[in-house]
């Protein structure tokens, strides 16, 4: 450059190229494109960073910026005292990513090694074509942590809650159980789903390069854990109630059985147990007829259990007195086509003697006097041919028929129930009539408030006295159900001893035995009713399902420190003489 | 003037180093709620299994079996026993 400056005479502005005369829209044409450039670039900076902020804002925090879920657990179930039934515990899964998780034959063997599954099944699980695969599920983080510390790539793990069940099998059909994905399947589990299942909370922070926490950004949401629920079972009167039932069906070599306990001021379920039971914490070979809550989902025909409802009608209605005479001789009615027949000839019974020797007659000599209607209206108003409505999975209204299609047979059976069919829990809420003044209670899976529930009235306060003393002498000698005394208290009772129907017809080899009863028979506090599923040998409901009650009840009693009401001589050794009847 | 600036350079200088120092207080501090609401969420875990063991171990068949095998335990039959209530004897 230094070179030409001497040569060069001319100053720019004198410069030949300027004299060069280009057409004047050029440069504005220029002048122009590069303004509308400048617009352009002021519109899009005006259109992120005041219209559409979120865009670029978002940008820069996914740079440091992270949302975090934080877990919730799911609510416990707890038993009246508090004790334990169901709880959360975390668990870890671990996961594998098969096209990252390239390992040595020796990793895979330690990896299975501590997971405790198979190592060739590893091994094809990891060379699988899969994306994503679980390897196993639900083990404990100590485990967790020495598969985190083998530092294996492609091998990661997630956590999660497992549920146990610290009373395992002894409360499986009361407190249900949940899938893997923390689902109520089952039991109370299924009917407090709702409120047990927590809500999962949220929070955005900051984390440095370690990928540490440095600072909480936004608001953060707090978990909000599931509430938990305490039931109103008693884990000690359960224990008796379900040792019990299991004792007597392996006595009686039965096919399956329930037992309810409820109390009677409160209608709070304290106990109810079935068999066959599973163990809800392993369930890996269950079947469905473990799994079935029979207290509740199954109906049976009742049998004598029944006879003191339509016997309390017609003295409600004044139709007989506890005192009145009834023709049972010769033990055996006809009706239409059809004989109902006595176990044993029974002459001239009142009314009383009904109930405790337990006629067939007499109950249906009683039931002739009643318009079917009034029957039917009492049946459904102590709670039968519907659902109890307690929230639990399958529960069945049972089978009670409209009373226009009665036939004056079938109104008879009824009386002593057949032809019509319930629940076990239908039945001991149906007693709680006798065992309060005539109302019926309404059930309740949790705890009653100091608030004592009042039912609705059934029978007159009078009537259901009386038939209380009726049920007391049935549980006397010379009633049908003597083993269900317990020494110490005053008991009254119902047996009853149903065949089972078998294809429309009814068999003479398949019984269901049954016992409902209440006690302190001053001033009831506990309803117990037992169910003996096709007992084998003795089948009578005062041999077989009588003596269950006797043992529940006299636990039950003891273990909630209910007063003695007896007098003192019956606790000094009764001896019961009397063989024990239908 | 210059020396006004210079005022102002100096304390803007100060302030924002006191801005580093809170920072790093804040986050400092900020780690060890941290870890304590880590540990206050590791001991409810802790809480919920003790129960769960509590429990496994209060187990009403456990304790009957030990009464029973252990402790030679029985329920006193109903002859034996003599209730005694707080007035107006045995029946009310």
């Amino acid at each position: 450059m230094m070179r030409f400056k001497g040569k060069v005479a001319h100053k720019f502005a004198e410069s030949p190229l300027l004299e060069l005369r280009l057409p004047a829209w050029r440069s504005r044409l220029m002048a122009l494109l590069i303004l509308f450039s400048f617009v352009v670039l002021i519109g899009r900076a005006f259109y992120l960073q005041i219209l559409d902020t979120d865009f670029l804002q978002e940008k820069g925090e996914s740079r440091y910026r992270r949302d975090i879920e934080i877990t919730a657990s799911r609510g416990r179930i707890a038993d009246r005292h508090g004790d334990v039934l169901a709880i959360s515990t975390p668990m870890r899964s671990i996961w594998a990513v098969p096209p990252a998780a390239q390992l040595t034959s020796e990793q895979t063997q330690h990896l299975a090694a501590l997971l405790e599954i198979d190592a060739q099944g590893l091994a094809r699980k990891l060379t699988s074509d899969k994306p994503f695969v679980f390897l196993r599920r639900q083990i404990p983080p100590p485990v967790a942590a020495q598969v985190a510390a083998l530092k294996l790539p492609g091998i990661g793990q997630d956590k999660e809650y497992r549920r146990f069940y610290p009373t395992g099998e002894m409360t499986a059909h009361m407190v249900g159980f949940t899938g893997v994905d923390d689902k109520g399947l089952e039991g109370a589990e299924l009917a407090f789903h709702g409120p047990l299942l927590g809500t999962p909370g949220s929070r955005s922070v900051i984390k440095d390069r370690r990928g540490q926490i440095v600072e909480d950004v936004g608001s953060v949401k707090p978990p909000q854990d599931g509430e938990d629920i305490s039931l109103a079972l008693d884990s000690k009167v359960q224990y008796l109630a379900y040792s019990q039932l299991k004792q007597a069906i392996a006595d009686s070599k039965a096919k399956a059985g329930g037992i309810v306990v409820l109390d009677a001021r409160t209608g709070e379920i304290l106990a109810l147990a079935n068999w066959p039971t599973y163990n809800p914490n392993n369930r890996e070979s269950l079947s469905g007829g473990q799994l079935r809550n029979r207290a509740l989902t199954d109906t049976f025909e009742p049998g004598s259990t029944l006879k003191p409802f339509t016997i309390a009608l017609a003295m409600d209605t004044g139709k007989v007195r506890f005192d009145t005479q009834i023709n049972c001789a010769p033990g055996r009615l006809q009706i239409g086509g059809a004989t109902i027949s006595d176990t044993h000839r029974y002459g001239v019974l009142t009314v009383a003697e009904v109930i405790q020797k337990s006629s067939n007659v007499g109950s249906s000599k009683i039931a002739a006097m009643l318009p079917a209607q009034a029957m039917w209206e009492m049946f459904h108003s102590v709670g039968f041919g519907e659902v109890p409505r307690l929230g639990f999975p399958g529960e069945v209204s049972g089978r009670l028929r409209p009373w226009k299609s009665w036939r004056p047979i079938e109104q008879a059976t009824m009386s002593f129930g057949h032809g019509l069919s319930v629940s076990l829990i239908q039945l001991a809420r149906a007693y709680s009539v006798f065992a309060r003044d005539g109302d019926l209670v309404p059930l309740s899976l949790t705890r009653v408030g100091a608030a004592k529930p009042r039912g609705t009235q059934v029978f007159s306060p009078q009537t259901a006295r009386e038939v209380r003393a009726m049920l007391e002498m049935a549980v006397r000698p010379g009633g049908t159900a003597p083993k269900a005394q317990i020494p110490g208290y005053r008991v009254a009772g119902k047996t009853g001893t149903a065949r089972k129907l078998e294809n429309g017809r009814y068999t003479t080899t398949k019984y269901v035995a049954s016992f409902v009863g209440f006690a302190p028979a001053s001033d009831p506090r506990l309803i117990v009713a037992v169910l003996i599923d096709e007992p084998r040998g003795k089948y009578y409901g005062g041999e077989v399902a009588a003596p269950v009650f006797a043992s529940v009840m006299a636990g039950t009693l003891r273990t909630l420190g209910i007063a003695p009401d007896a007098p003192l001589e019956v606790a000094q050794g009764a001896k019961p003489a009397v063989k024990a009847r239908l | 003037m210059v020396r006004l600036n210079v005022l102002l350079l100096l304390t803007v200088m100060l302030c924002s180093l006191g801005v580093v120092t809170s920072q790093h207080k804040a986050r400092q501090l900020f780690q060890a709620l941290e870890v304590q609401q880590e540990r206050t969420r590791q001991l409810e875990v802790e809480f919920g299994q003790l129960q769960l063991e509590l429990s496994t171990w209060g187990t009403a068949p456990r304790i009957e079996k030990i009464a029973v095998e252990k402790l030679g335990m029985r329920t006193p039959d109903a002859e034996t026993l003599l209730p005694s209530l707080p007035t107006g004897g045995a029946s009310r």
